[in-house]
């Protein structure tokens, strides 16, 4: 009885075992920036269709992870989504995929319509603590940032400058997480990328400017961040041929419907 | 069966024993060398005692935490050892057996709801209940406290339960025979005697409640802060941990390490205190 367990227990295994390396499968990893997580998610499926060969595994983490496994070769793609690569990315081939949008977003019962940059700086300084300062009904400002060494975090804060946060913001850790906090209070502000908008959640204008595809493309719109993917050495093989294909017109075709902002 | 002999079957049963140990020697050692040299280099005392979290900056002090931690500790105790304590006294002494034998489990089914799903009732129920009710953000210390409150009942009740059964019938005989009504056996005799047990309830749902990680997220806001009110966001100890950890590099991530050590040690000492107790109620017997 005891014998025949365990051979059929060493069968199974070594059926198991053959199976795993019987396919031989170009298979790459992309990890990093959790804003282009969905994106890349999205464009590895369409790639994988037409090419029957390849796998593409696509993993979050952030943008720092993003740079620090294309650097030990983890991932063979890095996605980055900051305004400034770090020092230790110069060693990487950085090739921007597509550009994004922060928005600033709102409950949507909140008539609050426009701020200043400004007062977005003022705001997550700590230094504008009621809505009626800014135009809005007479509440406690809740705002809500992302954790530090997000990508999302360092651009907003880069690009808005001199931002020292508020010690009572809450953080949350991901764009999700952002828009569910900020669509369940009604007196929160908080930050995310453009192409996680949805009806929750309501952006709002920065320097009337509106957070639109058009706008950002224009360059009228401030708060925009380049989308960076990683490569360690020059891209060849099946990470060349992905690339390529983002950067095609079909590529960033599913880009621009998804809602991020194609890199030309 | 001449396949594996008696020996053989002890000496695979000693192995799967000692992985278990060898695991918990594993992780103490990695959290230790990985954290244990940032202590040393930034100081236990500024690591500790200062308040300002600012790893972009170098700046790694996790007073807040700290006191973060303790204080939504305490909370989860004020909620949840009143509530579980007198459960398990109702449960074991005014209940009749066979309906104890269909509750007590259904309480312990609380233990097996992921805390994730503690979380997300907090976040959609119980945080806009706060905010609406009681002002501030909603997510707060007061929203984690009352979520761990819930999530360490399982823990207080069952461990409470088993110690009041394990009182002798005869100390409560010997009681009521001496005219003293049931609930003066109850609060003078019974309770008395199954003190120890009672105690180390509460410091396992304490240990619990400092080491839930995924629940507190989700509820406490995250805000690095000494808390001035419990309706301030808060960040423990495990949610730094969690939340920077995929972001992390260099002094940062051994600073994280560090934080592990921390917690680690604390719920060590918090667990060693409940055995003791545990113990005594052994001897007792």
């Amino acid at each position: 009885m005891l014998r025949k367990t365990i051979g059929l227990i060493s069968l199974v295994m070594i059926v198991l075992l053959i199976a795993g390396c019987g396919k031989t499968r170009t298979s790459i990893t992309l990890a990093g920036s959790t804003a282009f997580q969905p994106f890349a998610e999205k464009l590895a499926d369409q790639y994988m269709k037409t090419n029957r060969n390849a796998s593409i595994t696509v993993q979050g983490g952030g943008s720092a992870v993003g740079v620090q496994s294309a650097i030990s070769g983890a991932a063979q793609i890095g996605m980055a989504d900051l305004v400034e690569l770090p020092p230790e990315a110069q060693q990487l081939t950085a090739t921007i995929v597509a550009r994004d949008g922060i928005a600033l977003v709102l409950n949507p019962n909140n008539k609050v319509a426009n701020l200043t940059l400004q007062q977005v700086r003022d705001v997550f300084n700590g230094k504008i603590k009621n809505w009626n300062e800014v135009g809005g009904a007479n509440a406690r400002i809740t705002v809500v940032s992302r954790e530090a060494g997000s990508g999302t975090r360092s651009s907003f804060e880069q690009i808005v400058k001199e931002i020292s946060l508020a010690k009572d913001a809450l953080i949350q850790d991901s764009n999700g997480t952002i828009r569910e906090t900020v669509s369940n209070d009604p007196n929160a502000i908080g930050y995310l990328s453009h192409g996680l908008l949805n009806e929750k959640i309501r952006a709002i204008k920065v320097d009337d400017q509106e957070c639109t595809t058009e706008l950002i493309m224009a360059g009228t719109y401030k708060l925009v961040r380049p989308i960076y993917l990683l490569v360690k050495g020059t891209p060849e093989g099946e990470a060349k041929n992905f690339i390529d294909y983002i950067l095609s017109s079909e590529g960033q075709n599913t880009l621009k419907s998804n809602g991020l902002i194609p890199a030309k | 069966m001449s396949l594996i002999g008696e020996k053989g079957v002890r000496r695979i049963l000693s192995i799967t024993a000692f992985s278990a140990i060898s695991a918990l020697l594993l992780i103490a050692l990695f959290i230790l060398t990985e954290g244990l040299p940032f202590i040393f280099r930034y100081g236990l005392h500024d690591f500790l005692l200062e308040s300002d979290w600012d790893p972009q900056t170098g700046k790694f002090g996790i007073f807040p935490m700290v006191a973060a931690s303790l204080w939504v500790t305490f909370g989860a105790m004020v909620v949840g050892a009143p509530l579980g304590v007198a459960g398990a006294i109702f449960l074991s002494e005014f209940v009749p057996k066979s309906v104890m034998r269909v509750v007590k489990p259904t309480i312990e089914l609380l233990a097996a709801i992921p805390s994730v799903v503690y979380g997300f009732i907090g976040v959609m129920v119980l945080a806009p209940l706060i905010r609406t009710q009681l002002g501030g953000p909603g997510l707060s210390l007061l929203a984690a406290s009352i979520i761990l409150g819930i999530m360490i009942l399982p823990t207080v009740i069952s461990i409470s339960i088993d110690s009041i059964q394990a009182v002798p019938q005869s100390y409560r005989e010997g009681s009521l025979a001496l005219g003293a009504t049931t609930w003066q056996t109850i609060h003078m005799v019974t309770v008395k005697a199954a003190k120890s047990g009672i105690i180390a309830s509460i410091i396992l749902g304490m240990g619990r409640a400092i080491g839930e990680t995924m629940a507190v997220i989700m509820v406490a806001g995250n805000s690095v802060r000494i808390p001035e009110s419990p309706l301030d966001s808060v960040r423990s100890l495990t949610a730094n941990i969690a939340l920077e950890m995929s972001y992390a590099t260099g002094l940062h991530r051994q600073a994280l390490f560090a934080t592990g050590v921390i917690l680690f040690v604390g719920i060590i000492i918090l667990n060693s205190i409940a055995i003791v107790a545990l113990r005594k109620r052994v001897y007792k017997k």
